[in-house]
């Protein structure tokens, strides 16, 4: 999993409130060269979370990403894009859990691929 | 005419836990192919039911082949789906392509409202007994209960939160579901569309929806 895609998701379980963003307990991050596209950074920027994406990247193992972004980073900075394409889609996540902020319940993520399914107490 | 490069059903991955691409998987690509990539250019796309794979696929080679740079997320309720997809997406060597294990859309609800560009299903959408609903076996694939809407009416109200304002959802629906009726309840949510493919086949009357945003 991308850190895009956890980007994406939250935890639903009935009742939770603030089940955004997850935090990441990591056990295997492999990483993956993807091909650089600052235009593709530019289009899907305006749709991140941008702290959340932050926060995400230094568990993983990207601590470069400023708290701040401005359009003229976004639109030159090579330093900085690189950093961004680096911790959107070449850090990907194994191993491990993401972890409701809400509860701590724990939904695994095997091979890559994150479990969200709920008990059927949860629903 | 260079042949449209699709997923190969000789490279896709399915099993007696997982769907095999049918009648129906084809009649959607073949939909999917139909849709104006040059000028809708979708950045994030998400396939719900994935089952072998080939449909996300092909979507992914369809992005390629037009040059649009995009991000897919497939999921499925079934762990034997997602393998096969996975095992799918490496033989095509599909990279753009995450997966997520999870009920319909709600891994990305609430929380990701009006984001996502390009949405396919393709449901449970056969006629069932409402008991064959409970089944976790691979009668979860097709297993759709009375008038093959039960799975579908639980994705419908899901639609208007997900998709983006320039966002397009592609959905597998037969006659017996009533298509017209589920176009009228999109409608009701500002979504719009229209049956973009019909075919028959198998003793079903495939119609393949296009829908977006009023
Ligand atoms: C008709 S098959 C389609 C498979 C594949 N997309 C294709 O077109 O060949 C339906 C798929 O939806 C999945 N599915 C059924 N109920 C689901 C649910 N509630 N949430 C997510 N996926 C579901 C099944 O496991 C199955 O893989």
């Amino acid at each position: 999993m991308k850190l895009l895609t956890h980007n994406m998701l939250s935890c639903h379980i009935k009742g939770v409130k603030n089940g955004y963003p997850f935090k990441i307990d990591p056990v295997k991050i492999e990483e993956m060269d993807a091909d650089y596209d600052p235009d593709f950074l530019r289009h899907i920027y305006p749709r991140l979370e941008w702290p959340a994406l932050r926060e995400a990247a230094q568990v993983m193992g990207e601590p470069n990403l400023p708290e701040e972004v401005t359009e003229s980073m976004l639109q030159n900075d090579e330093e900085f894009l690189r950093h961004f394409h680096h911790a959107l889609l070449e850090l990907i996540l194994e191993e491990g859990a993401l972890v409701c902020p809400e509860t701590g319940r724990r939904f695994p993520v095997h091979k890559g691929v994150p479990n969200l399914l709920l008990h059927e107490d949860e629903v | 005419m260079k042949p449209a490069a699709v997923a190969d059903v000789r490279l896709t991955t399915y099993n007696k836990r997982v769907y095999e691409p049918s009648d129906d998987s084809f009649a959607l690509v073949d939909a999917l192919l139909t849709h104006d990539w040059h000028i809708k250019r979708p950045r994030l796309c998400v396939e719900v039911g994935c089952g072998s794979g080939y449909v996300i696929c092909s979507a992914a080679r369809l992005l390629e082949q037009h040059g649009i740079r995009a991000h897919c997320i497939a999921s499925d309720i079934s762990s034997a789906a997602l393998q096969a997809t996975q095992e799918t997406l490496v033989a095509h060597s599909v990279a753009c392509v995450d997966l997520v294990q999870g009920d319909l859309l709600s891994p990305f609800l609430p929380g990701f409202e009006h984001k996502v560009d390009l949405l396919i299903f393709n449901p449970p959408y056969v006629p069932t007994p409402d008991e064959e609903l409970s089944r976790t076996d691979i009668a979860r694939a097709w297993a759709g209960g009375n008038r093959g809407r039960v799975i579908i009416d639980r994705f419908l109200p899901q639609v208007k939160d997900i998709l983006s304002p320039e966002g397009f959802l592609y959905m597998v629906t037969v006659m017996d579901n009533n298509p017209a009726e589920i176009l009228q309840l999109l409608a009701e949510d500002g979504i719009e569309g229209k049956v973009v493919l019909e075919r028959a086949a198998d003793e079903e009357a495939l119609r393949i929806l296009c829908c977006w945003r009023i």
